[in-house]
Parts: structure tokens; sequence; C-alpha cells
């Protein structure tokens, strides 16, 4: 939801940023404010999981130029850990699979981490166990899944509802989700978006990271970006989904100005 | 090492050799005199063998150790930590030798277990066909001693059909310094029985002492066994171990072994599936530090069709330790439908840790789904990325990642008793403080 004068959570400026020499993000700006939902559209290879991991601080990118202030920290000074436990979520487009570890030990872990930083009290495996259950309710997860290890053997949609989870548990801030409707079916894809949905409030901001529209049939943007080439040529509404849904991407270069007009 | 001071170990060894015991009968005097002649053609194995090529064993010739003699001052208490809650079948040597007051066996009417002197008049016959008809001596001077020496050891027949709900725990308890224990094992899977072994080694103390273990498996058909090999021997110890398993028509072969122990280690372990349909699963985890060296060498020999084996094995070394991996897999010509797969994976965890892995793959029938694949690496940088972005220092992702490659195995483990104490070693090993 806008909010009038609602806080800006995240001020990206200039951000540029390269790997192995290569320039990827080319001068990306963008705001975010408290409430507001942002998706993130455009055709493979155009930058969009690049700038997630720039924002989570992945440090195989160089970030060469630009600046990105979340909240009153300057984000580009903090090593990834503290990124997240200053209230920034990666839900990643390819959840890394751990054998040897189970989810609860790994859910527990992540979460008293985070806990201890906000001054909190950490939980015990017991309580952690009645508290997670209760959230896993919300992704409508069988309970076979704390024991099993971390996505070892998780089919794509549990990998996602997984990454779902985490955020659920540690009540980020801003939240990136990348492509996280990838390889679910329509029944999936409704249960992680209506999770999403009771997740996000006027406390909080949500960026979809997304090259199909569907996801935001479900989870409805604020704001829509596209990215081509590591720059956001474009933003308007959430019309502009179904706009590129309809017309595709290749009009936009040429036109750079939507057809259904922006009112934000 | 020269070939005389090789010689003159192995004589000074069977010097030391006592008059064998009463209680003996003709075939296993002949099969000791066997072993013997072995030794004496035979000599210890050096770099120059291929077999042996990463693995020096010549600290073994500056301590002559000589065979241990009972030592009956052992208290339960002493060594009751090495119990297991959940193994209630339990046969304990120490040294080598067997200690009835140790030991409990808590099936007494399903599972014939005990020391093979217990055993030899009440199970003649079946031993007769069974001792020392898996382990060939011949080329292998280890298995020689260790037949040359044979008293004692724990025999475990499982009769047909006949499930063994506890675990049998044969606990294997090194006490004394300098000297060389010769421990032997015979399990016998009776058609369409099931057990899980549990093959113990350890150390009340950090002493230098040898190990020299003989273990032979034969599952009828149908048989099920699952064997869970631990070696947590003293860090100044030797062990040198020799496991072979035969299977049968449609029998089931699961094994986990964790080399944990000993400044030098080496087991073999050859598997051999004799007839149609038979199946293993062959996991192993290397876990090892300082100047440690734990080399293990494993050979699946597919005989027959319609087989399947899965072998996954790990190495975590660091420090300058080194570990070896030879896996050798066999599929002979008529071992059609054959489906085999092996994995190596090796974690380095200093600069100047070491290892040496090798798949050898002997295929030799056309019909057959195999496939093998070996890493040596550092952890992956993008699973420290995932777990640091979710809030996990660099210190506790790499310690959580190093954890969890060793658990995996350990994970495999169905007996939780001994599950837990392992995990807590590979914790206790893998864990770095923030530097
Ligand atoms: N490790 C890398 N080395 C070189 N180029 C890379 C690397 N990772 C991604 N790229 C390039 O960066 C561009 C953007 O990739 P990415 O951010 O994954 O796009 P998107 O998520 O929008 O599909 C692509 O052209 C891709 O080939
Ligand atoms: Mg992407």
């Amino acid at each position: 939801m806008i909010i009038a004068n609602s806080p800006t959570i995240l001020s990206v400026q200039g951000l540029r940023a390269s790997i192995n020499g290569t320039e990827i993000l080319k001068g990306i700006d963008l705001t975010v404010r408290s409430g507001e939902i942002h998706a993130i559209m455009g055709l493979n290879g155009s930058g969009k999981s690049t700038f997630a991991k720039v924002l989570a601080g992945h440090s195989a990118y160089e970030v060469t130029g630009g600046s990105i202030q979340f909240e009153d920290k300057n984000l580009l000074e903090l090593p990834p850990e503290e990124r997240a436990r200053a209230g920034l979520f990666l839900a990643f487009q390819y959840p890394i699979e751990i054998p040897g570890v189970a989810n609860t030990q790994f859910l527990r872990l992540a979460y008293n981490t985070v806990q201890t930083q906000r001054g909190k009290e950490e939980l015990d495996p017991l309580e952690f166990d009645d508290f997670v259950r209760e959230k896993m309710k919300l992704l409508e997860m069988k309970p076979d899944f704390l024991d099993r290890s971390v996505n070892e053997g998780f089919s794509g949609g549990e990998k996602k509802r997984n990454e779902i989870l985490q955020m659920a548990l540690l009540e980020p801030r801003l939240s990136i989700l990348d492509e996280t409707d990838s390889g679910l079916d329509i029944d999936a894809l409704k249960i992680v978006a209506n999770g999403v949905n009771r997740i996000t409030n006027k406390d909080n901001a949500t960026i979809l990271v997304t090259h199909y529209q569907r996801l935001l049939d479900y989870i409805v943007p604020d704001f829509v970006h596209v990215m081509q080439a590591g720059r956001i040529v474009m933003t308007g509404g959430k019309e502009l989904a179904l706009e590129l849904e309809t017309r595709g991407y290749d009009w936009i270069t040429a036109n750079k100005q939507p057809v259904a007009g922006v009112s934000a | 090492m020269s070939e005389a001071i090789s010689t003159s170990y192995l004589e000074c060894l069977l010097k030391s050799w006592q008059a064998k015991p009463a209680e003996s009968r003709a075939w296993l005097n002949q099969l000791r005199a066997q072993a013997i002649d072995c030794v004496s053609t035979q000599k210890l194995p050096t770099k120059r063998d291929e077999e042996w090529r990463f693995t020096d064993i010549s600290p073994l010739t500056t301590l002559p150790y000589r065979p241990s003699q009972p030592d009956s001052a052992l208290k339960i208490e002493d060594v009751q930590h090495l119990f297991l809650d959940d193994a209630k079948n339990r046969l304990v040597f120490v040294d080598g030798h067997f200690s009835q007051s140790l030991s409990a066996i808590a099936e007494p009417a399903a599972l014939i277990a005990g020391n093979l002197s217990a055993l030899l008049s009440a199970q003649a016959s079946i031993l007769e066909s069974h001792l020392g008809q898996y382990v060939p001596f011949d080329h292998n001077v280890f298995a020689a001693l260790n037949t040359a020496f044979l008293q004692d050891g724990a025999v475990v027949i499982v009769p047909k059909n006949t499930v063994i709900a506890e675990p049998v725990h044969l606990l294997f308890i090194a006490t004394q310094h300098e000297v060389t224990s010769y421990p032997r094992c015979l399990l016998i899977g009776e058609t369409g029985s099931h057990v899980t072994l549990i093959e113990d080694y350890a150390a009340l103390q950090q002493a230098a002492y040898i190990t020299n273990s003989v273990t032979e498996i034969s599952l009828a058909g149908n048989a099920h066994a699952k064997h869970i090999r631990v070696q947590r021997e003293s860090t100044k110890a030797f062990h040198l171990a020799n496991c072979a398993v035969a299977l049968a028509h449609a029998s089931n072969y699961q094994s986990v072994s964790i080399s944990l122990g000993a400044q030098i280690s080496r087991y073999n372990l050859d598997v051999r599936l004799t007839d149609e349909a038979a199946e293993c699963t062959i996991d192993g985890l290397t876990l090892i530090s300082d100047r440690q060296l734990a080399d293990t060498h494993t050979c699946i020999d597919h005989a027959k069709p319609n087989g399947t084996s899965h072998q996954q094995h790990k190495c975590i070394a660091d420090d300058a330790a080194h570990a070896v991996f030879n896996g050798k897999i066999i599929v002979r010509p008529q071992a059609q439908r054959t489906n085999s797969s092996q994995s190596s994976r090796n974690l380095l965890l200093s600069k100047t840790a070491q290892v040496d892995t090798k798949p050898q793959l002997e295929i030799f029938a056309d019909d057959v789904k195999c496939s093998h694949g070996a890493t040596v690496g550092q952890l992956d940088q993008e699973e420290i990325f995932y777990l640091r972005s979710r809030g996990l220092s660099e210190t506790a992702a790499h310690n959580l990642l190093t954890y969890a490659f060793g658990a995996e195995i350990i994970s495999r483990i169905p007996v939780s008793s001994l599950r837990q104490q392992l995990e807590q070693a590979v914790l206790d090993q893998t864990q770095s403080n923030p530097s």
C-alpha cells in the first residue's frame, strides 16, 4: 500500500556493479517506502538477480558506483549477515541445499541470531518447534519438513515455501523475493502468495522480482519497474504488468512511455 | 624400508606367537598354520606397491609390538561410557581378548553370538565353512598375521528368517601401550535374516599400539545386514583392517564406516555380489587432523546380473592430515543390468591437508548403469552466502557447513545413541572459533 509520508526504507541511487570485470548494473535508482510492494520485471539476463544479490551483499559482485541507504544505514558498508540482522531478507531464486543439517536446526539458528541482534529472547528447541509449526500452517507445509535436511530433495515448490517460511520467521523490514513464483503450480502459487500477503503490512516493504505477471494477480504491487540491461527503464502502476504480459518488452526501448498512464 | 628390516619385523612378530590354545580344532590349527606359512613368504608393503602408494607404513617397523596379553583388572565402570543404550546385544573385547563379564546378549533365544572359542563345538561345521573363507591372506600380510594369531573372535550368527531387533555392538577396547591386538569378527546372516552390527574400535587412553583386524560377513539369500564401523582409536595408534563381504541372491548390505582415530589407518573393504539382484550401500566418512593419515580402499565386485551398489565416501582433512580413498568397482561380463554409483567428496580445511582420491572402474558388461564423481575442495561460497544472508556470521556459516558435510554420512547410522556421539565428535572437530 502507498502511504503518504511513510518513511523511506530503501534508497538506491546510481548503483553500478560488475562481476569479473563485466558491468551488469549500470546505474539503478529506486526508492522503497514502508508499506509498499514493488515489482521488478524484465527479461532473463536483464540483471534482476544481480540487483537482488548486490542488495544482500554477495561478495562476488563489485559495486563500482552509487549508494544504497537502508533506513539509517549505509548498506554498502555492511557484510551480508549484518544486512540480514538489520532487517533485509532475500528469498533466493535458487535456494541452496544443505544435506546433513536438519531444517529445524537451521531455521532456529537463523531465528535466534536475528532475535539476539534485536535484543529479544532466543527460543529453545521446544519453544521454537511450537512457533515454527504455527508459521508453517500459514504456508500449508507438512510437519516432516522440519526434520529433513535443508532443501535437500525438496521440490521446487517446497524450496520456495521454505524461503517464505524464513521470511515469516525473521520478520524483515525489506523482503526481496527473487522469482519466488517460478516452478510453482497454480495451487502452490496461491498458497505462497497468501503467505506473503499475510506477512506484508504498513511497517515493512517487499520487492518482487519476476518475469511473469502471474504472481502479481495474487500479490498486487504498488509499483512495477522494468529492468533492461542493468537499468530500470520504466516505472508504472500495476497495469504496466498486464501491458507487458500482452505486448512483451520490445516496445519499451522505443517508447519509454507506458500506454496506460501511471497515477502514483 | 629395506627388505631385511621388513623380514626381521615379521619374524619378530611370529616368534612372539605362542602355543595354540587347547580347545582348538584340527581345521582351525590348519588355517593358522597356512597363515603362518603365508606370513613367512610375504613382505610388508611399501610405497612401491600400487595398493600402498599413498600410505607409508614404515613407521610400523620401529614398533614390533608383542601380542597383547589378557588384562582382567578392567572394571565395568572403566568402559561403561563406551556402551550404547540402544544396542543391548554386546560383545566386548579388551585388547583383542574376549571379556565375558563386560558382554551381554539381550536376545539369547534368537541370536547366536559369542566368542569364537565358546562356539567352536556347538557351531563346528558352520564356523569351519565360513571362517577364513572371505578374506584371503595369501597376498595380504596383515590378514595373514591376524589369521596366524587367531584365537578370540566375535561370532554372530543370525538364524534363518530371524529379525534381531536390538543392534549387536562389537566393542573392541584398547587399554595397553605398545601391544598388538588381532580382533576378528564373523557375521553370518542366514536366509531372510535381518541384523544391525556395530563394529566399534575405541581406546581408553592416548596410547601407541597396533590394531590388526579382520572382519568377514556372509549374507545368504534375502538376508539384510546393516554394518556400522567406527574407528575411534587413539591418535597415536596404528589401525590396519580388512573386511570382506559376500552377498548371495537378493541380499542387502548397508555399511557406514567412520574413521576418526589412529595415527595411520588403513581400511580395506571388499564386497562381492556373488549372486543375482544383491544390493549394497557403502558410505564412509573420514575426519582427521594434525598429522593423521587415513586410507580407505574399497572394492565392489559385481559378479552376477541385476546387482545394485551405491557408494558415497567423504573425507574432511584439517592441519597436515592426509586422507586417501581408492574406490574400485568391477562389473564382470555376466553382471548385466548392474546399477552402480560412486561419489567421493572431499573437504580440505587447511592448505597443508591432503586428499588423494581415485575411482577405479573396471566394467566388462555392456548393459549397465554406472556413474561416478569426485570433488576435492573448500566450502562452497554460494552456500556460505546463503547462510550469511540469514544472519549467521562467516565463522558460524563455515562451521555449520563443515559439520553438515560430515553429518550427512553420520545421519545414515540407524542407531541414535551412536549417531549422537558421532555428531558430537564431528562438531568438536569441525568448529573453529571466531578469528
Ligand atoms: N558470474 C557471472 N559472471 C559473468 N556474468 C554473469 C555472472 N552472473 C551473471 N552474469 C550475467 O549478468 C547478467 C544478468 O544476470 P541476472 O542478474 O541473473 O539476470 P536476471 O536475474 O534478470 O535473469 C546476465 O547477462 C548474466 O549472463
Ligand atoms: Mg534471475
